[in-house]
């Protein structure tokens, strides 16, 4: 397997305030890796410092070119699709309209309807609301509007940022089930920051923990599961 | 009665100008939540560029295309150069921005064409519309063309893929920009379209207030009046609020005594603090939360 | 995730300004002051006249300067708080035969009111808001001076003529020359007010709100009162400002008092430094002296003038005269130093 994303070096600043350090890590093609931290370490910069969305120093090359200097929507059109926290809902428009934006640089616009009609699979829910506006969906549908509108760039490489807050625990299973799925069929990999350390590490293959803004651990899922400390702060067993 | 139907149809017509000017006002309150205080003066511009194309010889529709063109280079223009280095900036500064645009507008405008004021010419001529006496063909011309423009804009945003990235980057800029939207390029087009649709409220009016650099002033406060009382977040609002605008203005200086002419804008200025302190949100707008 | 990604702030309304900076330095205030006395001695009497007009600008960008600068909030209507006290003033004195000096401090109370009440419902905006209400006052104005129910006492369209007052107990001086000291008497007297104002709690109740009205609020500072009473002090001085133009030209009309005047005010406070009171003197030269060097060159000129300066300033010189003081001083100090 090679390296799809290569970060080197990463330091990021809110104004004056520095909050990575040098981060370095790599994602591999195919791979699901989850960033574990507790609130404040960095985790969401790192995302957003992917898609050029804090000022950052170091390098980020994804398949081999580098993506400082791009702005976001120029990011996203590699095929980079960012779950935001918050879910980012485009509240005023509908729940169709706000798929059907997911999917608005792809050329190929023949295969939308039936992207669209795939999502509608994975979340029924989604189906029943289509005509509604995006903003009158509760928080956990939301969230699912969020990851359907992420996928439907047919991405390459899909960031999750807390993809299961503000979700019914037997949701937070189902939306798993169904990364797993994509990640498995479609090829996709996923970073994913998840407060649910138990089931994020239950599901991907690598994982790294940071903390303040620096890497502190890093291995496969399983190692990483089996750490004392790990499983004293994260896992709280 | 029959005064009554005539004032209500006068009061769409004009209303029907209002919403052009509302709808420009809130294009751009909508991409970058400053109002454009310089909207008139461009939309004054714009006239007085088919004007002088007509003059050159060009027929009145041909005069008309080539000055929504222009009109909408011009609008992305300004937004590149003088207001795009701005979005950052405090509202003074933008607010800044903005007088002085009006400032240099009316003031080009003045030294071009000076400050007389010139006869604008009527494509629907001013008859009696299908013999009645209640509205004249330009009337009837006015509300014909913003009604096909407002049904051109509807299918434009609801059907089109430009259309929606461009809802999608007025409502959540940064998730427009997730899903690879570049919202920048997004606040630079409805600059262009503000400036094309204020264009032809201005050769619409023309034929009416006549052509001189000053004569959007009444127009825009009363398109603000519009967009204000429709709700700046809300583009169909906005062109309800010009209509009901526009009715209200001929029913008032019809039946209210004292009010004529001469009140004009006294009752624009009345009903626009009248909207912001009863119901800041308008009609159908989406009330503003602020945070610390 | 990092506690900063949550915090949405909107855009300032005005950049803060340090308290310690909204004035001169002592030396520096007796220096203008010499040169203010001084200088019409010296020249001929138009300029003397222009001198005057530059004072009374002057007063109504400070004026503006308090609203804008000190409570953070807009008005693009000063010309009709303005307007408002040239009337009270030449009405009185033409219909009532009030003695011009008295005719001032009515025509500041009388604007002090008006602004105060305006400041009600403008208490409800904020930002672009109250901006657009103030832009649609200012275009209002002229239509309701002239208004056929008050030709009367206005004179409608053709307004009203102003009798210059002569220098008192036989003091051998022009008449341009009295009112000049006249109103430099006032616009100091106003002045040293302001800055005083501006340093008391009132001014400190003004800059809490302007810099983050929530929290000031949350402060215990009764938001609605001080945002009122900085519009009503505001329009009073500006009103003042109206009386006294009234009289220097000798004339009112309701289209003296247009949408114009009140860009240029703003723009002379823009020029001048937002919450720079010295800065308004500045501002006021800019916007006399300006449209005279334009219009000598061509008609209808200095408003693309204007508008092209204004924007070179908040593009290269965001704080105005300010900006260009400070970098004065410190040049002036480097040089010191070598």
């Amino acid at each position: 397997m090679t390296a799809m994303l290569n970060v080197r070096d990463l330091r990021s600043y809110y104004g004056q305030v520095q909050a990575l350090h040098g981060l370095t890590f790599e994602l591999n093609e195919g791979s699901m890796t989850t960033l574990l931290g507790a609130n404040g370490a960095g985790k969401t910069t790192t995302l957003r410092a992917i898609c050029n969305m804090v000022r950052s120093t170091g390098s980020i090359e994804f398949e081999g070119a580098p993506l400082a200097g791009r702005s976001t929507e120029n990011i996203v059109r590699l095929g980079i699709a960012h779950v935001p926290q918050g879910r980012g809902t485009f509240t005023t428009l509908t729940v169709e309209e706000n798929l059907q934006l997911g999917a608005i640089t792809r050329k190929d616009r023949a295969n939308i309807v039936s992207d669209i009609e795939r999502m509608y699979d994975h979340f029924p829910v989604l189906k029943q609301r289509y005509t509604q506006q995006a903003g009158t969906l509760s928080g956990g549908e939301q969230q699912m509007l969020a990851v359907a509108r992420a996928l439907m760039l047919r991405p390459r490489l899909m960031l999750l940022d807390e993809p299961s807050f503000g979700l019914a625990p037997l949701i937070v299973r189902d939306l798993f089930k169904i990364l797993g799925k994509i990640n498995r069929e479609d090829k996709v990999t996923i970073l994913v920051v998840e407060q649910n350390a138990q089931l994020a590490l239950e599901l991907a293959d690598q994982a790294y923990v940071i903390e303040t803004g620096r890497i502190v651990m890093a291995g496969s899922a399983k190692e990483i599961a089996n750490n004392e400390d790990v499983r004293k702060s994260y896992l709280g067993y | 009665m029959e005064l009554f139907t005539n004032q209500i149809l006068a009061g769409i017509a004009t209303g029907a100008i209002y919403a052009c000017m509302a709808l420009a006002v809130v294009m751009i309150y909508q991409a970058i939540d400053h109002l454009n205080f310089a909207q008139g003066e461009m939309a004054m511009f714009s006239t007085f560029i088919s004007w002088q194309l007509m003059q050159w010889g060009i027929p009145y529709w041909g005069a008309f295309i080539l000055t929504l063109a222009f009109s909408f280079a011009g609008g992305i223009a300004i937004e590149r150069l003088l207001f795009k280095p701005l979005a950052k900036a405090p509202i003074l500064t933008n607010v800044a921005g903005f007088i002085a645009l009006f400032a240099i507008i009316n003031s080009v405008a003045g030294l071009i064409w000076d400050f007389t004021i010139k006869q604008y010419p009527t494509p629907f001529g001013s008859h009696p519309f299908l013999g009645s006496q209640l509205i004249s063909t330009h009337q009837a011309g006015m509300i014909g063309v913003t009604v096909l423009l407002l049904i051109a804009l509807y299918f434009f945003f609801q059907f089109t893929r430009i259309g929606l990235a461009m809802r999608a980057a007025a409502s959540v800029p940064e998730s427009a920009r997730l899903v690879g939207i570049n919202t920048s390029w997004m606040i630079a087009l409805g600059w262009g379209m503000a400036a094309a649709i204020g264009s032809i409220a201005g050769m619409l009016i023309a034929p009416v207030v006549f052509l001189e650099p000053n004569m959007m002033g009444g127009v825009l406060i009363y398109g603000f009046a519009a967009a204000v009382l429709g709700g700046l977040t809300s583009p169909f609002g906005a062109v309800i609020g010009g209509f009901l605008v526009g009715i209200f203005e001929n029913l008032a200086g019809t039946y209210i005594p004292g009010v004529g002419n001469e009140l004009k804008l006294p009752i624009a200025l009345a009903l626009i603090i009248t909207v912001l302190v009863v119901k800041p949100a308008g009609l159908f707008g989406r009330p503003i939360v602020k945070r610390v | 995730m990092s506690a900063v990604d949550e915090v949405v702030t909107e855009a300032p309304a005005v950049e803060a300004v340090p308290k310690r900076a909204m004035t001169l330095g002592y030396g520096t205030s007796l220096v203008m002051l010499a040169l203010f006395l001084i200088v019409p001695l010296l020249v001929k009497n138009f300029i003397v006249f222009q001198l005057t007009m530059l004072l009374i600008y002057g007063l109504a960008v400070l004026a503006l300067n308090i609203l804008t600068g000190g409570s953070g909030q807009f008005s693009l209507g000063q010309s009709a708080f303005y307007a408002v006290g040239a009337y009270t003033s030449a009405i009185l004195m033409e219909h009532a035969g009030v003695n011009y000096a008295l005719t001032l401090p009515i025509a500041g109370v009388i604007c002090f009111a008006f602004g105060f009440l305006f400041g009600q419902p403008a208490l409800r905006l904020s930002g672009v808001y109250l901006a657009l209400a103030t832009f649609a006052l200012a275009t209002a104005m002229p239509q309701l001076l002239k208004l056929g129910y008050f030709e009367h006492w206005t004179g409608g369209v053709q307004g009203l003529v102003v009798t210059k007052p002569d220098a008192p107990f036989g003091l051998p001086m022009s008449q341009d020359m009295w009112l000049y000291y006249f109103t430099l008497a006032v616009t100091i007297a106003i002045y040293i007010f302001s800055v005083n104002l501006l340093r008391s709690r009132s001014g400190r109740a003004f800059m809490a709100i302007r810099d983050n009205e929530i929290a000031a609020s949350a402060m215990g500072v009764d938001v609605a009162l001080y945002k009122t009473l900085a519009f009503g002090v505001s329009a009073g001085i500006t009103g003042v400002a109206g009386g006294l133009g009234a009289i220097a030209v000798q004339f009112v009309a309701p289209d003296s008092y247009t949408i114009t005047l009140a860009i240029s005010l703003f723009l002379g406070m823009v020029v001048g430094g937002v919450g720079w009171l010295p800065g308004s003197i500045v501002g006021s030269a800019f916007i006399i002296f300006v449209p005279n060097i334009a219009e000598g060159i061509s008609k209808g000129l200095s408003g693309a003038v204007f508008g092209v300066l204004l924007f070179l300033v908040i593009f290269l010189v965001p704080h105005g005269a300010r900006q260009v003081a400070i970098v004065a001083q410190q040049l002036v100090g480097k040089l010191k130093k070598n």
